[in-house]
């Protein structure tokens, strides 16, 4: 629970929670297979333009998917959503007085390559206000879910922009208890893979939870020694 | 590898710091299930449907709501589920039992709260049991994760079936509850309706006004 972002309150468990040794069932996890995915779920700035382009920053954001050890996690699901320019949100429950751009919908999703890697392309999202407080405003961020190859693994989390001086008024950044945590979560200006005169680039990697080694004992059935 | 060269090798590698977890927010259907966002993207969706014609096992119905400390539903709650198939196997090449994948149950799905009534539901088949570490067996389950506003890291928990006594009894997961009188959260009741089978399965953040008791979640 952390009291500062009020929503946590009522939806946080009081009890702790239980940490029995990981089975098959945590180890694995769901699939995910090219043919899901559309040629342009990667591209936000076109996968939902009707009658022209989105209006506003024009970004490429990519990254390595690894896991704790350094090893690259290749074939997970990464998936990202986002406001608008105006931090408008197409979703039905959004009613912030910014208008939708009705050539953006603010979502795409993509595969890692044998490498890890990623890549998208989208409208750089605009601040908005929430009600935690009477004057609380989000930092411009995109929401990332990742489903790698255990379920163990799996994480949303949220991708912030380097020099954005909301991230240290914020309630949500800061339910992350150590500042390097937070810092981990700022994508960083990449110039020297911007595109000129087309788009911006930002860089931002991510860490998923390895396997554990088992040195002296192997319970997990059939694992190899 | 012998053991001693694997446990050189790994016991010296650099430990990056996980990547922290952060709330999915109230429109995370925007990214994981846009349809409910109120509008049409792509052209292959991800569901709460697990079966096809072809699946193998008995069909079930699970529903549920996520309750929170006020005993309200979680009305923006996100849920997705990671099961075995029929005859206890799962669909992932980290499963080494000898048992058969069924080409037509992948096992995963997803779907949002119902925003007025708060009420999920997943089609899908009761899994069959699951080898555990060493030579016990797990209890036939399905494992859950909860993503929501309010939620900083996903919640993961597990459903098991109230008609699986014995196993149920047996299961190393529950059977480790210490506190004995918390297994019953994790338990699912069976009804049948018109010829469908559902399985009832609610979840409480917290202990409820009205004496639910919070259900058990795991840090896995």
């Amino acid at each position: 629970m952390t009291p500062g972002y009020k929503t946590s309150i009522l939806r946080s468990p009081r009890q702790a929670l239980l940490s029995p040794r990981n089975t098959l069932s945590e180890i694995t996890g769901p699939v995910f297979n090219g043919k899901d995915l559309g040629a342009k779920d990667n591209d936000l700035i076109l996968n939902f333009a009707k009658a022209g382009l989105p209006i506003g920053e024009r970004l490429i954001v990519h990254g390595y998917v690894r896991d704790e050890f350094g090893n690259p996690v290749s074939g997970a699901l990464v998936e990202v959503w986002q406001a608008n320019a105006g931090g408008r949100y197409r979703h039905k429950n959004d009613q912030y007085l910014a208008p939708i751009d009705p050539n953006f919908g603010g979502c795409g999703r993509m595969l890692t390559d044998h490498n890890g890697y990623y890549v998208f392309r989208t409208i750089k999202p605009g601040p908005y206000p929430w009600a935690n407080s009477a004057n609380a405003w989000r930092p411009a961020h995109i929401h990332m879910s990742l489903s790698a190859d255990g379920w163990a693994q799996r994480l949303i989390t949220q991708l912030y922009f380097e020099g954005d001086p909301l991230i240290e008024r914020c309630p949500i950044a800061a339910t992350i208890p150590s500042i390097d945590q937070v810092r981990s979560l700022i994508a960083h200006e990449d110039p020297s893979n911007d595109v000129p005169f087309d788009a911006r680039t930002y860089r931002f990697d991510v860490t998923l939870r390895g396997r554990r080694a088992t040195f002296f004992e192997n319970t997990i059935p059939g694992a190899s020694r | 590898m012998n053991v001693a060269h694997q446990f050189a090798a790994q016991s010296l590698a650099t430990r990056f710091p996980e990547t922290p977890s952060q709330t999915g927010g109230p429109y995370v259907h925007i990214g994981l299930a846009p349809q409910q966002a109120g509008f049409e993207i792509f052209e292959k969706n991800f569901d709460n449907n697990l079966v096809s014609n072809d699946t193998v096992g008995e069909r079930i119905t699970i529903e549920g709501r996520v309750i929170d400390g006020s005993g309200s539903p979680v009305r923006d709650a996100l849920l997705e589920i990671w099961q075995a198939n029929a005859a206890g196997k799962y669909s992932h090449h980290l499963d080494p039992q000898d048992k058969s994948v069924d080409p037509s149950f992948a096992g995963w799905g997803r779907t949002g709260a119902d925003f007025e009534s708060g009420v999920f539901e997943f089609q899908t088949i009761k899994p069959g049991p699951v080898e555990h570490n060493g030579d016990r067996v797990q209890a036939p389950h399905i494992c859950f994760v909860i993503f929501a506003r309010g939620i900083n890291i996903g919640l993961h928990t597990r459903l098991y079936f109230d008609d699986e006594t014995e196993l149920n009894a047996a299961d190393p997961i529950l059977s480790g509850i210490e506190l004995h009188t918390r297994r019953s959260t994790l338990i699912a009741n069976r009804r049948s309706e018109n010829g469908t089978t559902f399985y009832t399965f609610d979840i409480r953040l917290q202990d409820t006004p009205d004496g639910g008791a919070e259900t058990v979640f795991f840090d896995i």
